[in-house]
């Protein structure tokens, strides 16, 4: 393994930390809070991929159109989930106690781990990758083109993500909301709705990394969702929390980190812990 | 301090207006209601005083029933459910004093349970200690586990305690993982009992467990209505009034933090004693998730509420064998279910002292 493989694979893993991370970032800008059950919402998409392709696996043939097509499919179902997740466990509550609406998405990331869990068996499923194996290299290193695929997906969805929110009248919407949701109601902004589009935006990114990580990885199971959202939530802290640009920075420094050896998922929660401290005032 | 006042605030209609404007007036509003409210009350009162008897009767008739156990059923399948079950009740009291009196969210309280266990088991495997001699021992380590952890975070709010106790929890499972004198996957085994004293292994180890557990319940129940205790509902309620009344609130939030810690450490060496064994998949998150739950479905804050919600969880698997999957989704949306309709839980606690429960009256049954 040479340096410059280690950098490459770091970004590519990186790359869909920042998907997860940036949903996590989102949802906590808008109404300040710890979606617990963000990283089983890109489980749930890693999930709706694999049904996609199983079930159209004929259809679709391989290649990057079909690996388009399960993409738009599993977003869109992984942000109808968060949007009903919002409507049904979080908006209720949201006059709640913080204390209350921690508890209830704990309720949730439990919920959608164990329906997944009972709709698809417990035992973890091969993901039929749907892009052809080619590699390329550069200088020493090689990267596959599914790989290069997704990280272009990533790079589009972030750049699209960055757009809709600093340019579009409901990106507007969405940052008056994180700095005074009051304000924004007496302005007529219907928050509700706003908030509920956030939750489809950030649960679709996550979604969309779901795919990419049952197309990396090839296997995919009801618990992959955990380590991944404590590490999205590091991103995220790192990088500034409700800062989008900052949860796709950590996000990279993150990848780069595991991609050079540095133990994981305790490191994870080591650093969750340090940048947290470091973050008190 | 009302326990119900800020959790009712989530029955209301969920309208952002009352959601950004809410806050502090339903903190402050059943304060207010309380004042004028004693005079028409009486029914209340009587109300109040026959529920806290029964629940008073029913804590000592459920101990009682607890060390009779054995005299009743003394099959070994009865007497494992039911350590099990004790020392789950343990558990989920530990927690009650973090998560019920203090309002802090811990989702790692499975490391202070696996601190517990693995300390005991590495000094009674390993070095041959007696099993009550490393009590102290892991008290000490359970301690030490609590500054560690609560020291950075429990400066900040809440949800980073939640988080970074979450990563902790996990630390500690994959470190116990790893390490080579913790046994690694395999963990350990072999792990001695307290001593038969003339009785069969098991009861022995029963009694044990049942008297440890018992006065761990008196113990936290007494706490949470000392004066630590009306400081942790202080704080919980309403940090910012508590820290301007003089209470040092990270001073609090720590006590409360430790005190946890301790309880979820002694769990721990009951555990050990009771598997023999203990290997890292059996502190993972599903653990401290179902603690967590129990408090919750119980209600948080409220002893017999805790106990029974323990209980509950660990029983009814029983009940429900070979539909593991079905269970923790039920569990998952029933923790949503309870916050969103009845976020007190199943037997809510009655704040305020019992001495004075006619000034207090409205509190208990409103």
């Amino acid at each position: 393994m040479n340096h410059l493989q280690l950098v490459l694979s770091g970004l590519f893993v990186g790359s869909f930390y920042a998907l997860v991370a940036l949903g996590y970032s989102m949802v906590y800008g808008i109404i300040k809070l710890l979606n617990f059950a963000h990283g089983d919402l890109y489980m749930v998409g890693a999930f709706a991929g694999f049904t996609v392709l199983s079930v159209g696996a004929g259809a679709l043939g391989g290649g990057f159109v079909a690996l388009i097509v399960i993409m738009i499919v599993a977003m869109i179902a992984t942000g109808g989930f968060g949007m009903l997740l919002e409507r049904v466990a979080y908006r209720p509550l949201r006059s709640a106690p913080r204390l209350s609406v921690l508890i209830t998405a704990v309720g949730a990331s439990f919920a959608l781990e164990y329906g997944i869990a009972v709709a698809f068996g417990p035992t973890p499923e091969v993901y039929p990758v749907g892009v052809q194996d080619g590699t390329l290299h550069i200088a020493n290193a090689q990267v596959t083109y599914a790989q290069l695929a997704m990280t272009a997906i990533a790079v589009v969805l972030m750049a699209a993500l960055d757009t809709l929110v600093r340019t579009t009248r409901s990106g507007r919407a969405m940052r008056a909301i994180s700095q005074d949701p009051k304000a924004c109601l007496l302005m007529g902004v219907n928050v509700d709705r706003v908030i509920s589009r956030t939750f489809f935006i950030g649960s679709a990114l996550a979604g969309a990394a779901g795919v990419m990580a049952g197309a990396y990885y090839g296997k995919i199971d009801f618990l992959m969702g955990f380590v991944i959202g404590l590490k999205a939530f590091t991103a995220a802290v790192i990088g500034g929390i409700g800062n989008l640009r900052g949860a796709v920075l950590g996000a990279i420094v993150l990848g780069l980190l595991e991609s050079f050896g540095v133990p994981t998922s305790a490191a994870s929660g080591v650093t969750s812990s340090r940048s947290a401290s470091s973050f008190s005032s | 301090m009302n326990d119900e006042s800020t959790l009712r605030a989530g029955e209301k209609p969920s309208v952002y207006v009352s959601a950004v404007e809410g806050r502090t007036p339903t903190n402050i509003a059943p304060s207010v209601t309380e004042a004028g409210a004693s005079a028409s009350s009486r029914t209340a009162v009587a109300e109040l005083v026959s529920n806290s008897l029964a629940s008073r009767c029913l804590g000592t008739g459920a101990a009682v029933a607890a060390l009779a156990l054995p005299l009743v059923s003394s099959s070994t399948y009865v007497i494992q459910i039911a350590v099990d079950a004790l020392i789950f009740v343990m558990l989920a009291v530990g927690l009650n004093i973090v998560v019920g009196y203090c309002g802090l969210l811990d989702l790692g309280y499975a490391a202070f349970f696996a601190i517990g266990a693995y300390t005991s088991g590495l000094l009674s495997t390993r070095f041959g200690w007696p099993l009550v001699a490393t009590v102290p021992v892991v008290v000490i380590a359970a301690i030490i586990a609590g500054l560690l952890i609560g020291g950075p975070t429990l400066r900040l709010r809440s949800d980073y305690l939640a988080i970074v106790t979450l990563g902790f929890g996990e630390i500690i499972r994959i470190t116990a993982n790893n390490l080579d004198f913790t046994g690694g996957p395999n963990g350990l085994y072999g792990i001695p009992d307290f001593g038969d004293f003339g009785l069969r292994a098991d009861i022995a180890l029963y009694w044990i467990t049942a008297v440890v557990v018992i006065a761990a319940v008196l113990f936290s129940s007494r706490l949470g209505r000392g004066r630590i205790g009306r400081a942790w509902r202080f704080v919980r309620e309403d940090e910012d009034a508590a820290e301007a009344m003089g209470i040092h609130t990270y001073r609090v939030k720590f006590a409360a933090y430790i005190a946890g810690a301790v309880f979820g450490g002694i769990a721990g060496v009951l555990f050990a004693a009771h598997q023999t064994a203990i290997s890292p998949p059996s502190f993972n998150f599903l653990w401290s998730a179902l603690i967590l739950m129990a408090v919750v479905l119980g209600g948080m804050a409220s002893t017999p509420g805790v106990v029974v919600g323990a209980l509950m969880i660990s029983l009814l698997p029983e009940l429900l064998r070979g539909a593991e999957n079905w269970r923790y989704l039920i569990f998952g949306l029933l923790l949503i279910v309870v916050m969103v309709f009845r976020p007190q839980g199943l037997l809510p606690a009655h704040p305020g002292e019992p001495r004075r429960r006619g000034r207090r009256a409205r509190e208990g049954t409103s």
